[in-house]
């Protein structure tokens, strides 16, 4: 479907126009009129991506809301945008987080506003790029630019070792990417002179190279999920990181790299992916059984977090090389899920941190008392990040593992395993959290969370709740693409 | 016997600015200490008229003079409007600079100008002893602003180190040139392709004088393992002089190696394909990976020049005008950028104060958020960080690269540059994430806050359409000789 109206193109900028409105407002004098611009334009945001769900046609496979000029000819790059079901629901949920992060940093930013919020602005419209791209140089651009924000929210606004940690961000996924870029350049070559990423569907590679350009795109996508061994960068940041920028980290700049997988790995090198499969899920079951061990032993609640979510993501890169239906439709669910319940836990965190500035659980105990409405909400994530049935962590999980199922009994058996790890280090720390007797001063001071506070949880909760219970609308969105795309993998392109 | 005197059409941009510096030498004699200006404002409206006198020849044919020692074509012309821009831009950039530091006097006017004629006569060159007048033109004019503050030891220090490592530069170009012309009789460009294509030369010999022509060329582009003077003479010189020689110099330098190797030379692409890639490789090494322990920006920035020029060589290796070209935009990016970084460091000096060591970026965020903004578009350009205008030139170039096959190259192109992406982060990272040290307001004239700014959207904005720079740089390419 292709109407007159840039849809997709409106939603892609204008977080970018009103970001760069919001710079403009300059020092912190204006602080108030930052926050205002950067709530209108991450709700305005929201709410021109709502038609891209309500008109999206879940019966076809093809890419809707289609854009597509020349850009600078001379390499025959174009602005070619469009989304199918694989991306579509991924730009939702960065749309519907902007806003989101914006009310999280509301009260607690109060230096150089303008700048934490027109970055975060600049980030939804680059990052909306990232999944409608459907051409590799305007990916690239898309891609790397999305680093820039997110390198300055983590050093600027971050911890005691943010410069740390948000060059080692910026580091790791640059290696990955340049790697990526020279397999796009030689896939423009191979082509005959072509950067459209539908192209390079279609387009028949030898065994080798094939298995160097999967190399090179699993670089650039596993340094992003992030999958063991190169995942060491992501609690760094997220320790590092303020709140919303741990919250935009988790729910939706991780998905990127799940996202890199189904539009650039698969497709392209499908032969490889096969070849290779066995050892990108041993990869995703340590990730899910090793590094939850290691979540267990966790003193700091965002790096115990930062640790579930690379074992989340596991499930995700494991789903996707099973090469079945209900793995990569489960692990699709788990994209979402992860970014709505990922996103809540660190919002949790936040809303402990603001008040006490410790992340250690040590420091915490017997929060209930203090705090009776944010404890339930607390409660409800956290059983979500333990994979409850009912809860949207419980559907892609479980998905993944009937996956898995049909390929061998131990993979299912180890990944299944995260559901008592999950259980275990998830509520263990509520447990030291909230529970307990009233464990310092600190928190006999504590004060129940506000409205705004519980406005963002609430929202949360009901997403969570509902894609728990009734996650239809999610799988009948991306059916099409994922059964198109797992005809397309199975196809050998020798 | 009749005496036909030569064509002076094509060389009319030259003989205008030479006669530009006579009158800006004698204007400044005339009119003292208290209006040094007027040598600025004549220094500025020579390159002006300079710019339309090119623009109005500007056109496709080739035209050649002085015995077909002189040439005027359209990447001539393209080429010179470039080193224009560049040399005004300097100007604007370094006045308050040279002016508080007393160096606004005619000679450096003049000195700059007689640069900008030798990189004139250097693209325009067809001849290798007309190339050479043109590279010592250029050359000496240089080593003189660089020594210009006489009294300053380092300055002193780095324009012999300049001076010296310099003059053995060009006696291994001459030295080369005398070979070629042994092997084939003639020092003509246009022939010297012909004769060597009839193969009526001796090969041997050839190459021998080809080893130090490529070693000359190295020299004059501050090329790994020829780079030594660049870090010294970056520091040493006073930062105006600095920027001039990092910036415009390389555009002739461009149109240098086009004339040499690529118009004269060319059909021995096999012999210096593998001399230019261990030169490439070599300089993207050593350039991106010394720069990381450099605590002087004036010597890092040299450092990220010499792995910039790696990358321009990089281009070459492809032997196509697709190649060619994407170096030629390389090179316009990186002066585009050096530009910008340089005034930067020049906005950070105060009367009596100068800026040179890394640390004083610190907090520029906080002191002037907007020069921090425009820093911080260039450092990201430097490191190839899309949508800024040095990721399409590292593009174009890794393109050209695998298109001739060599893939290899590219990837240790990109694993080079990501060493090189840490310390330009290290600027933002002073930048951004860092408190200042001292809270002196940051108050550029007008015409330099204007010209900064208008820089560091070149770097987007040329980043986000590059079609019609690549599109111009293409069009150079096919139109040479």
């Amino acid at each position: 479907m292709s109407s007159g109206f840039p849809l997709l193109s409106l939603i892609i900028w204008l977080p970018i126009v009103f970001g760069v409105a919001v710079f403009a407002t300059g020092n912190d004098r204006n602080a108030v009129l930052a926050r205002w611009i950067a709530l209108v334009g991450s709700l305005l945001g929201f709410l021109i991506a709502l038609p891209l769900g309500s008109g999206f046609d879940t019966t076809t496979s093809a890419m809707q809301f289609t854009e597509s000029y020349p850009w600078f000819e001379r390499f025959n790059v174009n602005y070619h945008i469009g989304v199918d079901g694989i991306s579509m629901p991924l730009i939702l949920l960065n749309c519907f987080f902007t806003p989101i992060v914006v009310i999280a940093g509301w009260e607690v930013i109060k230096e150089r506003v303008s700048q934490y919020m027109g970055a975060f602005l600049v980030m939804s419209g680059i990052v909306n790029g990232v999944f409608a791209s459907l051409d590799a140089v305007l990916f690239y651009v898309f891609w790397e630019a999305s680093l820039i924000p997110m390198f300055l929210i983590i050093g600027v606004w971050g911890g005691p070792n943010r410069v740390y940690a948000a060059i080692k961000f910026f580091l790791y996924t640059l290696l990955g990417s340049l790697l990526m870029l020279v397999a796009l350049i030689y896939l423009y070559q191979t082509s005959g002179g072509s950067f459209s990423i539908l192209d390079y569907h279609q387009l028949p590679i030898p065994f080798a190279p094939q298995i160097l350009i999967f190399i090179a795109f699993f670089l650039a996508f596993a340094v992003k999920v992030p999958m063991w061994p190169v995942h060491t960068w992501l609690p760094d940041a997220h320790v590092e990181a303020p709140t919303g920028g741990s919250v935009i980290l988790a729910a939706i700049l991780l998905k990127l790299g799940g996202y890199g997988f189904l539009r650039f790995a698969l497709p392209i090198t499908p032969d490889a992916s096969h070849y290779l499969a066995s050892t990108v899920i041993v990869l995703s079951l340590i990730a899910v059984v090793y590094i939850g061990l290691i979540a267990l032993m966790q003193t700091d609640m965002k790096k115990l977090i930062a640790y579930s979510s690379v074992a989340h993501m596991g499930f995700v890169t494991l789903g996707f090389f099973l090469f079945n239906a209900y793995g990569i439709e489960g692990a699709m669910v788990q994209m979402i899920s992860h970014g709505f319940i990922s996103g809540a836990m660190f919002l949790c965190v936040g809303v402990l941190y603001d008040r006490l500035h410790s992340r250690q659980i040590a420091d915490y105990g017997g929060v209930v008392n203090k705090m009776p409405a944010f404890a339930a909400f607390f409660m409800l994530f956290a059983m979500a990040n333990a994979g409850l049935p009912g809860t949207s962590g419980f559907v892609g999980e479980f998905m993944v593992i009937m996956g898995s199922v049909k390929i061998s009994f131990w993979y299912a058996f180890l990944a299944a395993t995260t559901l008592i790890t999950g259980a275990a280090y998830t509520l263990w720390m509520y447990k030291r959290v909230i529970f307990g007797a009233v464990a310092s001063p600190a928190v006999e001071r504590l004060e129940d969370i506000s409205k705004r506070e519980f406005f963002l949880l609430a929202i949360l909760a009901i997403f969570v709740l509902w894609f728990g219970l009734y996650p239809y609308p999610l799988t009948d969105v991306m059916h099409a693409s994922v059964d198109h795309l797992l005809n397309h993998v199975s196809n050998s392109k020798l | 016997m009749n005496f036909i005197p030569p064509d002076f059409a094509p060389a009319s941009s030259e003989i205008f600015i030479l006669i530009m510096v006579c009158v800006v030498m004698l204007a400044d004699l005339g009119a003292g200490e208290s209006r040094r200006y007027v040598a600025y404002l004549l220094t500025q409206m020579a390159l002006l008229g300079c710019a339309v006198l090119t623009f109005l020849s500007f056109s496709t044919d080739v035209s050649q003079t002085f015995s077909g020692m002189f040439v005027d074509d359209a990447m001539a012309d393209i080429l010179k409007l470039m080193v224009y821009g560049t040399v005004a831009a300097v100007l604007i950039y370094s006045h308050s600079y040279i002016e508080d530091r007393g160096m606004l006097r005619g000679e450096f006017f003049s000195l700059v100008l007689f640069a900008t004629l030798g990189m004139m006569v250097m693209i325009s060159a067809s001849h290798f002893l007309t190339l050479y007048i043109g590279l010592e033109l250029l050359s000496l004019s240089l080593y003189a602003l660089v020594a210009l503050r006489r009294d300053s030891v380092v300055a002193t220090e780095a324009a012999m180190k300049f001076f010296v490592l310099g003059a053995l530069a060009s006696g291994f170009l001459l030295y080369g040139m005398s070979m070629v012309y042994g092997a084939t009789g003639t020092l003509h460009v246009t022939q010297l392709a012909q004769i060597i294509q009839s193969e009526a030369s001796s090969k041997e010999v050839l190459v021998v004088g080809l080893v130090f022509i490529v070693a000359g060329i190295s020299f004059k582009l501050s090329a790994a393992p020829f780079h030594m003077w660049a870090p010294d003479v970056y520091e040493g010189s006073p930062t105006a002089v600095t920027l001039f020689i990092g910036s415009a110099p390389k555009l002739a330098a461009f149109g240098f190696v086009m004339r040499l190797l690529i118009e004269g030379l060319g059909e021995m692409v096999a012999d210096w394909q593998g001399m230019l890639i261990i030169l490439a490789v070599m300089s993207m090494a050593v350039g991106n990976i010394a720069a990381i322990a450099q605590t002087n920006i004036k010597r890092m920035l040299a450092y990220s020049t010499i792995s910039h020029m790696g990358f321009v060589l990089l281009g070459f290796i492809s032997a196509d005008s697709n190649g060619y070209s994407s170096a030629l935009f390389y090179v316009f990016a990186y002066v585009l950028m050096t530009l910008g970084s340089f005034a930067v460091i020049m906005l950070l000096c105060r009367f009596g104060y100068e800026a040179e060591n890394i640390e004083d970026f610190k907090g520029l965020s906080k002191r002037n958020a907007w020069y921090a903004f425009v820093t911080l578009l260039l450092m990201l350009s430097l490191a190839g960080i899309p949508p800024m205008i040095g990721f399409y030139a590292k593009l174009a170039v890794l393109q050209a690269v695998v298109n001739a096959g060599y893939i290899e190259l590219a990837i240790v192109a990109v694993l080079l540059s990501l060493i090189g992406a840490f310390y330009y982060l290290r600027i933002i990272k002073l930048m951004y994430f860092d408190d200042p040290e001292t809270s002196e307001p940051i108050l550029p004239n007008s015409d330099v806050k204007i010209l900064l700014s208008a820089n560091g959207f070149a770097v987007l904005l040329l980043g986000i359409f590059p079609q019609a720079l690549m599109g111009l740089s293409l069009y150079a390419i096919q139109n040479s000789m």
